[in-house]
């Protein structure tokens, strides 16, 4: 199923990941985390999440990239250079096995069935009366929107006051200085 | 560090996409209900365009002084939320359950369509304010720093 589209998309992502931890200024590395961002929205499109790539390119691309360049233009310029030390053994070769690890503990949940699509866990439980009933109870044609404002509206108003709660935290932290 | 910038063709470009990225944004908040998008992104487009205004055109600028306006109202959306959610209450319903929302005439689809709208506006408002807030947080700290160097 991997055409060459993903395939090249998979590596323009390793690249691109790479390239974050490899670079030896924090300004480049803002700029290719924008680059990982962008195309982690093309991944998420490709895989027909299109609301959470429209999120990703506008917040991961767009909005942190602004804050993390404008905290940059705070710091001193000797503080955004990096001296990397060699990685120690146990990390490279513990990290691989942790990853071994998290892949062989989440692999009951996709099955082998017809495609393992029908029988994720994802996908037997709420996920078919959302598609079937949210329009007639909502008259909202996108799903996504109706589950998130309507079914999970709680979830939304709590991650909305975490939101508030981060911006006067900001507000707090940043502006203590200034009388 | 915020002030406006020397390029002509940087401050023409701003003036013309501002305007622009603002009714984009409504266009994605409003548009959310039947395609990508929504509050979320919508609110986020939203706050860029005001950050936009502000690195493009300057302080002074009134677009500029709107947002610092703007930062007043860091609340407002949770505000409208939650308010939401109260008015629901209102004649016996369970809080957030739009379908109790008291509008005569119109059955319960259409006042959970009318609760997702408001809701979304509500989470809009929320993110860019915050978004705009956190941004001259960060650029207010600096100015000082440097006036005082």
């Amino acid at each position: 199923m991997m055409d060459w589209f993903e395939i090249a998309l998979v590596i323009l992502l390793i690249t691109t990941a790479v390239g974050v931890i490899r670079v030896k200024t924090l300004i480049s590395a803002v700029l290719i985390l924008a680059c990982y961002s962008f195309l982690m929205a093309v991944v998420w499109a490709q895989l027909g999440a299109v609301d959470v790539a429209f999120v990703e390119a506008v917040v991961g691309a767009g909005l942190s990239t602004v804050l993390f360049l404008l905290t940059l233009f705070r710091a001193r310029a000797k503080d955004t250079q990096l001296r990397r030390t060699p990685t120690p053994l146990v990390a490279l070769l513990g990290l691989p096995l942790l990853g071994f690890v998290l892949l062989y503990a989440i692999a009951p949940l996709y099955p082998d069935g017809q495609d393992g699509q029908p029988l994720r866990p994802a996908s037997t439980h709420v996920a078919d009366a959302y598609l079937q009933e949210s329009y007639k109870a909502t008259k909202t044609p996108n799903v996504v929107t109706a589950v998130l404002m309507d079914y999970r509206a709680f979830d939304t108003l709590i991650e909305t006051g975490v939101i508030f709660t981060a911006g006067i935290a900001c507000a707090l932290l940043l502006r203590s200085h200034s009388e | 560090m915020i002030e406006a910038h020397d390029s002509l063709i940087v401050r023409s470009a701003g003036k013309l996409l501002i305007p622009l990225s603002q009714l984009f944004a409504l266009y994605v908040l409003f548009f959310g209900q039947y395609g990508p998008g929504g509050g979320f992104a919508g609110g986020v487009i939203l706050g860029t365009s005001f950050l936009l205004a502000v690195l493009v055109l300057g302080p002074q600028a009134p677009p500029c002084r709107l947002a610092h306006q703007l930062e007043h109202g860091d609340g407002i959306g949770l505000m409208i939320f939650v308010g939401v959610g109260g008015l629901c209450l209102i004649g016996g319903g369970t809080f957030l359950d739009y379908s109790n929302l008291q509008i005569p005439g119109w059955n319960d689809e259409e006042r959970r369509s009318l609760g997702i709208v408001l809701t979304q506006i509500g989470v809009a408002a929320d993110i860019a304010v915050t978004a705009l807030s956190i941004v001259f947080s960060l650029g207010q700290h600096h100015s000082q720093e440097a006036s005082h160097e």
